[in-house]
């Protein structure tokens, strides 16, 4: 159960690094996915590993599971759901308005001269 | 308990929904209700500043939960002075945005700029690790929108970019609390001061672990070295008046720092010990070294103001790694003053900016409308930012000077001068440029003069006026701020004020 759980964070944590270096803005998308998803299993195994246990104690119970991470990673999946909806809109209209994908900004030092939306 | 405390959160987080529901048309009613919900926000704030400096640091049960089971907010005098602070230039900066028109440019402009205060506000009140980290997402959230304000290709670009960097920093800041969670059971503030101080030596790597990560997050939003590539293209492609309110953003990294070094992992824990001043030095002096080289090297006006921005940073950062009182006392003075001076030297770059056409340094242009004003203004806001007397960054640099004479007080003091004077260079070499080699072109005049903007001209005074008004009142200030700093020091009332004592 340890081993699974280490390595699915583990190997997830990888993927998402080797993603979110890639050039193009979808690799990278997917990759803070997969970071969020593996920060999530993370937060989830703070609180120790327990199987068959319920999060609120009652007088049958033989033991608990912490109930504070569920609640954690609940709010985690909120905020990071909420912040990939966010950059795939970002992305896209960046997309739409430059017509490549592509993430860098090569000629950043040169562009910043003339900035965006400042033309009358 | 004081219900005052949670204002600040609640007032935007209500009035920014209204303006979008009600008022989402309505240019005018949208400035006229923002505008009072910033003067309403300024005004509580006050309340509180003067709350905070007559009382011991306050606690706020959040639905009455006793502590540690539910979210508490905590107001001593340094959040009280960062929610003051942050009021104080949201007005300024909205009133600019009104007076140049930038909030016209696209929609939800106000709606945004009080989601972003509902976050900063809430960042520096609350007493839980885990309600810091939704905190930061709200303020992140409001300004991935303010950035990309107004629209184009480059600001876009430059905002995914802004995003995709600031999504790697809160998963970090997640496994970072997951890793204090997992070793200590509690995230509310108090309770790991107390729980982290008494942990068995056989935990100590893992809360080192997770305190270090935490450090790495505060240094992403602190723009530390080597975290800092973010900043320079995310602050000169954002409209001038959202960069000069990022101005304070930064700052939110700095009194994390403070608040999560002095409070949870002083030098004094047995866990970690000066790990992290250790860290923070070597880190702070590159910082400043990079900011002022990129204020030498910088191609744009703008582009100049985010790496002297950075070095700003590293100044901070340096009398934050000394984690004494009088050092601590001279970086919360600093820090003050080089939220204002960024802000307004940014505000002077968009005028100039919107004036010239071009923010390039190297191409000429003939002189533009209000061409001596502008200079003038120019060299006010240069002189504060290089630490020239008479404004208050000579004072800051100065107390920060004062205050690290201790064992690297060659290696701080020199990297401090030496940069010093390459802002200088750097500053003359743009002013120059800008103001003065405009006069050897033959052009006549291109552009036509932009319709007046007193309204903005007035704020880049009262900013300045502001500046000013710190280096008089440097003495009074600094007395307010000893104190704060050994309110940070002495965590026992913190403590104390979560977890009374029990009664004999």
């Amino acid at each position: 159960m340890e081993i699974l759980v280490a390595s699915a964070v583990g190997v997830m944590t990888a993927c998402g690094i080797y993603l979110v270096l890639r050039r193009r803005t979808f690799p990278v998308i997917v990759g803070l996915a997969m970071l969020s998803y593996a920060v999530n299993v993370f937060i989830f195994a703070s609180g120790r590993l327990a199987i068959g246990l319920p999060p609120i104690l009652t007088d049958q119970a033989r033991g608990y599971t912490d109930p504070l991470t569920q609640a954690l990673v609940l709010t985690a999946i909120v905020i990071s759901f909420g912040m990939t909806a966010l950059i795939v809109m970002m992305a896209l209209g960046a997309f739409l308005e430059t017509g490549d994908d592509n993430i860098g900004m090569e000629a950043d030092a040169k562009e910043s001269t003339q900035k965006p939306g400042t033309a009358e | 308990m004081n219900h005052w405390i949670i204002a600040p959160v609640i007032l935007p987080a209500l009035l920014a929904p209204f303006i979008v529901l009600v008022m989402r048309h309505d240019l005018r009613l949208q400035r006229i209700f923002s505008t009072g919900g910033t003067v309403a926000l300024l005004a509580i704030s006050m309340v509180l500043l003067y709350t905070a400096a007559h009382n011991p640091p306050q606690v706020y049960f959040l639905g009455d939960w006793p502590a540690p089971f539910g979210i508490v907010l905590m107001l001593d005098r340094l959040s009280a002075m960062m929610v003051a602070l942050t009021a104080l230039l949201a007005l300024a900066v909205q009133l600019y945005a009104i007076g140049s028109n930038w909030d016209a440019r696209g929609n939800h402009f106000h709606a945004l700029f009080q989601f972003q205060l509902m976050g900063l506000c809430g960042a520096f009140l609350t007493g839980d690790a885990f309600n810091l980290f939704v905190f930061f997402e709200v303020l992140l959230i409001a300004s991935y929108g303010l950035m990309i304000h107004g629209g184009g290709a480059a600001r876009l670009k430059a905002g995914v970019q802004y995003v995709a960097y600031n999504l790697v920093g809160s998963t970090l800041f997640l496994f970072a609390l997951a890793t204090i969670y997992s070793v200590t059971g509690t995230l509310n503030m108090a309770d790991l001061a107390v729980k982290v101080a008494e942990l068995p030596p056989g935990d100590a790597a893992l809360v080192r672990t997770g305190a270090v990560l935490l450090l790495l997050v505060f240094a992403i939003k602190g723009a530390l070295v080597p975290l800092q590539f973010w900043l320079p293209a995310t602050y000169s492609f954002a409209p001038g008046p959202v960069a000069a309110l990022f101005a304070v953003m930064t700052k939110v990294g700095a009194y994390a720092t403070i608040r999560v070094f002095t409070l949870i992992f002083p030098p004094t824990t047995a866990a970690t010990g000066t790990l992290f001043a250790d860290l923070l030095l070597p880190a702070a002096l590159i910082t400043l070294v990079i900011g002022s080289v990129g204020v030498v090297g910088a191609t744009g006006l703008a582009r100049q103001v985010t790496f002297a921005v950075i070095g700003s940073m590293g100044t901070l950062f340096i009398a934050i790694s000394q984690f004494t009182v009088p050092a601590l006392a001279a970086g919360l003075y600093y820090l003050i003053h080089s939220t204002l001076t960024g802000a307004v030297l940014f505000l002077i770059a968009d005028l100039v900016l919107k004036r010239r056409g071009t923010d390039n340094l190297n191409e000429l242009r003939p002189p533009m409308a209000q061409h001596g004003l502008l200079a003038a203004l120019f060299f006010a806001g240069a002189i504060a930012m290089a630490g020239m007397p008479p404004l208050s960054g000579f004072i800051g640099k100065l107390l920060i000077m004062d205050a690290t004479r201790g064992a690297d007080i060659v290696l701080i003091w020199s990297t401090i001068l030496v940069t010093s004077l390459a802002l200088v260079i750097g500053f003359s070499r743009s002013g120059s440029a800008v103001f003065w080699k405009s006069h050897a072109t033959t052009a006549k005049k291109l552009r036509a003069a932009p319709k007046p903007e007193p309204l903005a001209f007035v704020i880049v005074f009262a900013l300045l006026t502001g500046l000013a008004l710190l280096t008089i009142l440097a003495g009074p200030v600094m007395d307010w701020l000893t104190a704060t700093s050994a309110e940070l020091f002495d965590r026992t009332a913190y403590i104390h004020a979560v977890f009374p004592p029990a009664k004999e």
